[in-house]
């Protein structure tokens, strides 16, 4: 099934992640990532889903979340019209002997060493899905220890603001 | 949905920027006040949490409310007593209190209210909210919740009723700040009547009831999440009109979006109009005259021949507030296989969900249909529309050829359907009907007939056992000048029967007839056709020739109602009449019938509609077609 990625404007109350997830299940629809943050309003949220769906499936899941009444605004976002990114952290085996190559490899990724111990490091790097992957099959071979990673984020291209417009509708 | 126009707030928005500056601005925001009831203006007072809640409610213009109070509720309970706008009507189980609620908001079109308690009180609402929520009942429960402070510890009585809600619900609230409790309420008001109807849950911790706030009313309702359509789209109404003119074998497919939205008059015309078929589903029975010349039927499981052929055989779907249910399709993918559809719905989330509309139409129906007709008006201008002799030839000749009937019991006793048919005869159309689920049900949709909207009530998308009484309890109470009829099972009746204790109490004197037929019968019918007539656990000894547990008679006694039991044929219409005649306490009839009647016509699950029985094994035989 093909990947969609939707953004999702939502008041920020409580339990309004669990509206939004349970939906997802209840209308047994996969979800693939989920990020959610604060945006530049007060009060407003926003959500990045990636989900599993196609053409009706993703049509009927929209209209679903657009019936939740603490949802303000959906987006579908394509990937030629957007950015998407990934958030990943990577701990990595590197004692005296390995620590440079593995620098080095991370340099390349332009990823960040952001803690280092005696027999580890850890890597954080942000990039779209390919670029993550590239990497840690780079990093594969010293060892990964452990892996953290965050909900995709995708954002428009353009001047145009999402959480703008639906504002305007919002305080008029 | 029946006071003006519905509109968010976020629509009143949009429409304040394409009209600056306009006197226009005024009346769209009058027009579409989201706060109902009197709108009286209250300057800020004190008060506590609950004396907000009960204020709220008298404010919003609510009459009558339902409930049974407990620990986490019993604040508000306190000032509900000192109430002379609120009658409380006191169940004796949650879940008679939100049937009751149901009942009255199907009745009058106005929003029920239910109270409960936290934990097991709010719990026991759940079957109802559940029920409303499928049959898109305009209905606000409020319960208790237990101190917030407590929230999370497994508190005594402590649910999570708004989690557990949270699927069955348009929305549910969590109210701990008595200062949010004025526009909750409201916002929960606006939300169960507006759109699609359906449930609001308002769950208000103990401390928000007992604290002081300031209360002042109108609250101001913001839900910048929620816009409602209500008018449709004009390229949409063309291109239907289009379809409607070119159409050779249209049928209108009525669903009960037409009785919410109170559009059963503009239907009429219309359907005159275009004179096309009309098919009520079970939700819409009543809102288009069974009387009417152009009345096929109800459509699916147990639905006329002539209903469920019109959409199998049309070129044509006119889906007006129905869902595609898989009651009303049988197999999806065999159903109206040659038809284009048009569906309009106030929820754009049905429309394409079972199946894809060629003319997808959002908005309320009372605003839609005239429009539609508007189309048409001027496509048949520029193009006739098809001659519909055939069609009608066709469907006449099923109609008079397959009408709903039964056959004489084997057994000597009563068939359930001529009882039911006699209710409806001597009752009449003014009557309100309320049938649990089953048989019964079935034969109540069937065998009464209904002239108007909001006549028949009854639990369809959930399909509760032990709707009726309560239900019929809370139609009574909003409309006490008609009979309200409760035609229950044995079975059904035992679940809630415990409301004629309610009944009586406050003199609210609905009539019961308890199709007895000793069984659970509906499963017992499956049991018959196609588990070789093995019947596991559908025998409940309340009939004819058995320990008769209970006595339904007895059991109308003890509770105070005149119980009245009927063996015979000859004694049907008598017993019907003399329970007509007494109207100062509730009647219970206990009518034995043969647990051997059977529903028919069938279509029985997994197959197409086509494959429809008249009776065991026996399928109309159809006309070549063309």
């Amino acid at each position: 099934m093909a990947k969609h990625t939707l953004s999702v404007l939502v008041e920020d109350v409580p339990g309004v992640l669990t509206r939004v997830a349970s939906l997802f299940a209840r209308r047994a629809f996969n979800i693939h990532s989920l990020a959610v943050g604060p945006t530049e309003i007060e009060g407003i949220s926003r959500m990045t889903v990636v989900v599993d769906a196609e053409g009706d499936s993703l049509e009927q899941v929209t209209k679903q979340l657009n019936k939740l009444i603490n949802v303000i605004k959906i987006v579908e976002l394509a990937p030629e019209a957007s950015v998407q990114r990934d958030h990943i952290m990577i701990k990595v085996r590197a004692d005296a002997s390995t620590r440079l190559q593995v620098t080095q490899a991370a340099e390349l990724f332009r990823a960040s060493v952001i803690d280092v111990s005696q027999d580890s490091l850890v890597i954080e790097a942000t990039g779209n899905a390919g670029k993550i992957e590239a990497l840690l099959a780079v990093l594969e071979p010293f060892g990964i220890r452990e892996i953290v990673q965050a909900g995709m984020l995708a954002i428009g291209r353009g001047s145009k603001s999402m959480s703008d417009r639906a504002l305007k509708t919002i305080s008029a | 949905m029946t006071n003006g126009t519905p509109a968010s707030p976020a629509s009143v928005a949009k429409n304040i920027n394409r009209s600056k500056g306009t006197t226009a601005v005024s009346s769209v925001v009058e027009a579409s006040n989201p706060v109902q009831g009197p709108n009286n203006i209250v300057a800020p007072t004190r008060m506590t949490g609950s004396q907000a809640i009960v204020r709220s409610l008298e404010e919003l213009g609510v009459k009558d409310v339902f409930g049974l109070p407990g620990g986490a509720i019993l604040p508000t309970y306190d000032p509900l007593m000192d109430s002379t706008k609120l009658n409380h009507v006191l169940v004796r189980h949650e879940q008679g209190a939100g049937h009751a609620a149901q009942g009255y908001a199907m009745v009058s079109g106005e929003v029920g209210v239910c109270i409960a308690t936290s934990g097991p009180g709010a719990t026991n609402l759940v079957t109802a909210i559940a029920d409303a929520h499928m049959d898109s009942v305009p209905m606000v429960a409020i319960t208790g919740q237990v101190n917030s402070a407590f929230i999370g510890t497994d508190a005594f009585q402590e649910a999570d009723i708004v989690g557990i809600t949270m699927p069955i619900t348009k929305h549910a609230f969590l109210v701990t700040n008595p200062q949010d409790i004025p526009r909750v309420l409201a916002s929960a008001f606006y939300l169960a009547q507006t759109g699609r109807p359906g449930p609001v849950l308002v769950d208000i911790t103990k401390d928000a009831q007992v604290s002081e706030m300031e209360f002042s009313w109108p609250p101001k309702v913001e839900l910048p999440g929620y816009r409602v359509v209500t008018k449709g789209h004009n390229k949409q109404l063309r291109e239907a009109a289009k379809l409607i003119a070119g159409a050779t074998r249209p049928v209108l497919y009525v669903g009960g979006g037409v009785i919410k939205a109170d559009a059963h008059e503009q239907l009429k015309e219309f359907a005159e109009f275009i004179n096309a078929p009309v098919v009520t589903t079970l939700t819409a029975r009543g809102a288009f005259p069974d009387s009417h010349p152009q009345h096929m039927g109800m459509p699916g499981m147990h639905g006329a021949v002539s209903a469920v052929t019109a959409l199998q055989q049309a070129d044509l779907l006119i889906t007006l507030g129905a869902r595609f249910d898989d009651r009303v399709t049988g197999v999806l993918s065999s159903f109206a296989p040659n038809a284009k559809v048009i569906h309009a719905d106030i929820d754009p989330a049905e429309i394409s969900k079972n199946r894809t509309a060629d003319v997808p139409i959002v908005g309320s129906l009372d605003e839609i249909i005239p429009q539609l007709q508007e189309a048409c008006t001027s496509r048949f201008a520029a193009e006739a529309p098809q001659d519909l002799s055939s069609w009608w030839d066709l469907l006449n000749r099923l109609r008079e050829t397959y009408p709903i009937g039964y056959t004489d019991t084997q057994d000597g006793l009563s068939a359930p359907q001529n009882v039911i048919q006699r209710i409806g005869e001597l009752t009449g159309p003014e009557g309100v009907y309320v049938a649990g689920v089953g048989q019964h049900q079935m034969w109540a949709a069937q065998f009464v007939k209904y002239e108007r909207p909001r006549s028949w009530l009854n639990s369809a998308g959930l399909g509760t056992m032990g709707y009726s009484v309560p239900a019929a309890m809370g139609a009574k109470v909003a409309q006490p000048d008609r009979v309200v009829w409760a035609i229950d099972g044995d079975g059904c009746f035992q679940m809630t029967n415990q409301e004629l204790a309610t009944c009586v109490i406050n003199q609210i004197p609905i009539k019961v007839a308890v199709i007895n037929n000793s069984s659970l019968g509906m499963v017992r019918q499956w049991q018959t056709l196609f588990y070789d007539a093995r019947y596991s656990n559908t025998d409940l000894n309340t009939g004819h020739g058995t320990a008769r547990v209970p006595d339904f008679v007895k059991l109308a006694d003890a509770y105070g109602c005149v119980g009245l039991r009927c063996e015979r044929d000859e004694d049907i219409d008598a017993t019907i009449q003399k329970a007509l005649e007494i109207n100062d306490r509730p009647v219970v009839i206990d009518f034995v019938v043969s647990a051997d009647s059977m529903v028919w016509p069938m279509v029985p699950a997994g197959v197409s509609n086509d494959q429809i029985q008249i009776a065991r094994g026996m399928t109309p035989e159809w006309e070549e077609e063309d």
